[in-house]
């Protein structure tokens, strides 16, 4: 047995390569847009270190001016997936493992119709229909609670407060975050279902043997892309505050923190200038802060497959 | 706590799908009970219809009665996670939970019957039902470990031990070997052997030398005809079948020359 006939069949392939070069640029493509996002945001951004209380809306410096609207953004968002997250999950489960096959399918549907609702419909909504509909139940908090400082009041009259915004994020970013849930609720594998089941589980003990334990690194980034796409909504914000700029955890008065996107929206046709700089350098904020959600999902999902053994 | 079982002219549907048809046969108690037949012959979905499994998959329901020690499991008064917390289940592949650990998989089954067990009460179940799955000597410095972490036979003895853990009157076995290697294998048969001292068990084997290593008696299922249902063409004492049978299907069957 000689090896020659093996000899002078090794070729280059030319569709093999010619694919691995379009894979290649298309993953470049990304890489080079980030850049190129960092690169303005930091350039243009840089410039407001320098501007003054005429073009920083009042305030002495750059940090005191991004302060306030840091708090707004991650005060809204932390809200709305404090309402989000569980009932996301509650919708997933009842979809993936409770309800009649036709009945979540039905759900999940219109679940995903809330998707297909532009921003700013949910804007006009919440100013329109939400915030009046909210208005005697923050008159009621404000009467029966207002010792606590999330409703020390005065209470608004229109409803525009961040705890509206924020109930309106949340239905914002339900479809996103049920869809990611009830998927990893159902490639829970059957083998593990089955092994709660036949040791006399109800589906409820079944959920919180095999389903939950399996889910817990998926719900983790199901929440976080969740939360990022809170932190980054804009219109339905800027439309539902009705913001002052203040730090403050009331949560049901006429006065409000902004958030960065929606100062960013109502303020950029105005401005000019070192204005616009200041702006850029909110949106750097706003950036550097989704990216670190999404490396912390990252960890997450990380370190909890590898103690998986997955 | 060994309990026989009655299965009376047992009809199981999928849907519209009539799967198996007209089972009659007495399962001894403390006693190994053989499972054979071809694929698709409804043996596993007759396993699972003693457990009601079998009502994981929509639609599934049957005809028929199964009783065990006279009571029977299809009233329309008894509930399926009941009948499930006496009559246990070991799968064809091994199925610990993996975000659990050895000593939590085994209580895993107790915690559904009652949320609190006494430390010390605990501690003597993992013992008891690691040591009666021959498992107890191999695991018990490393019992917080995950269940993950042992090998197929082990996670094997390990689901064995978590069904037992809960005391069932009778132990289902769907192809409990079929994805261990023969060290593994032979180590289950010989626990199988030690468990019929205690328990009923009924076990699906697609291997005929498991079948006539380890049970007293063997049913041997068969398709009616292609496309038909499954039926229960004979049960006889294990030496019987395998030496003469009454059906010359099941000669045929065990001899090797089909299925």
């Amino acid at each position: 047995m000689s090896t020659d006939v093996w000899a002078g069949t090794a070729r280059r392939r030319l569709a093999d390569h010619a694919f691995a070069g379009t894979t290649r640029s298309a993953g470049l493509v990304i890489l080079l847009a980030l850049v190129g996002v960092v690169v303005f945001l930091t350039g243009e951004g840089l410039p407001a270190l320098t501007a003054g209380a005429v073009d920083l809306r009042g305030h002495g410096n750059l940090v005191a001016y991004l302060w306030p609207l840091l708090f707004g953004t991650v005060l809204a968002a932390a809200l709305a997936m404090l309402i989000a997250a569980p009932l996301s999950i509650g919708v997933a489960l009842a979809t993936s493992h409770f309800a009649p096959r036709p009945v979540g399918r039905a759900i999940g549907y219109a679940v995903d119709l809330l998707a297909a609702i532009p921003s700013v419909v949910y804007g006009l909504w919440g100013i329109g229909v939400l915030g009046p509909w909210l208005v005697p139940i923050y008159q009621w908090l404000g009467e029966h609670l207002s010792w606590l400082p999330f409703f020390s009041g005065p209470v608004s009259a229109t409803g525009r407060t961040i705890l509206t915004a924020a109930v309106v994020l949340a239905i914002m970013v339900l479809p996103i975050v049920t869809a990611i849930a009830r998927e990893i609720f159902t490639q829970t594998p059957t083998l593990q279902e089955e092994a709660a089941l036949a040791l006399g589980a109800t589906r409820w003990e079944m959920v919180r043997l095999a389903v939950l334990p399996h889910a817990r690194a998926g719900l983790v980034s199901a929440v976080m892309l969740g939360l990022g796409r809170a932190l980054g909504e804009t219109m339905a914000v800027a439309m539902v505050l009705s913001a002052t700029g203040v730090v403050t955890l009331d949560l049901t008065s006429s006065t409000n923190p902004s958030t960065i996107a929606a100062n960013i929206a109502l303020n950029f046709p105005e401005s000019s200038g070192l204005a616009v700089n200041a702006l850029i350098a909110s949106g750097l904020v706003l950036f550097a802060l989704t990216l670190a959600v999404n490396v912390a999902a990252r960890a997450v999902v990380a370190s909890r497959a590898r103690s998986l053994g997955r | 706590m060994a309990k026989s079982i009655e299965v009376t002219d047992l009809d199981i549907y999928y849907g519209d799908f009539l799967a198996v048809e007209g089972v009659s046969m007495r399962i001894p108690a403390r006693s190994v009970t053989a499972l054979i037949g071809p694929s698709g012959c409804g043996k596993s979905s007759f396993l699972r219809s003693l457990n009601r499994m079998h009502e994981v998959v929509p639609g599934a329901r049957v005809r028929g009665t199964v009783a065990v020690d006279g009571q029977s499991l299809y009233d329309a008064a008894v509930d399926p996670v009941e009948v499930r917390r006496q009559i246990g289940m070991v799968f064809q592949r091994p199925n610990p939970f993996p975000t659990m650990s050895i000593y939590h998989n085994v209580l895993a089954g107790m915690r559904l019957n009652n949320r609190r067990i006494p430390r010390a009460e605990a501690d003597d179940v993992v013992e008891r039902s690691l040591r009666g799955a021959n498992l107890w000597e191999e695991v018990k410095d490393r019992l917080n470990k995950p269940g993950k972490d042992l090998s197929g036979g082990q996670q094997q003895r390990l689901c064995i031990a978590r069904a037992i853990a809960v005391r069932p009157q009778v132990l289902l076995m769907d192809e409990p070997c079929s994805a261990l290697d023969p060290i593994s294998t032979s180590a289950i048969e010989a626990l199988i052997d030690e468990l019929r001292r205690d328990y009923t068990i009924v076990i699906v084997t697609h291997n005929m030398q498991q079948a006539a290593r380890v049970s007293q008696d063997t049913a041997f299922f068969n398709l009616a005809a292609a496309g038909g249902p499954g039926r229960l063409v004979e049960m006889n004492p294990t030496r019987q079948v395998f030496a003469s049978p009454d059906n010359p299907d099941t000669e045929a069957y065990v001899s090797g020359r089909f299925g």
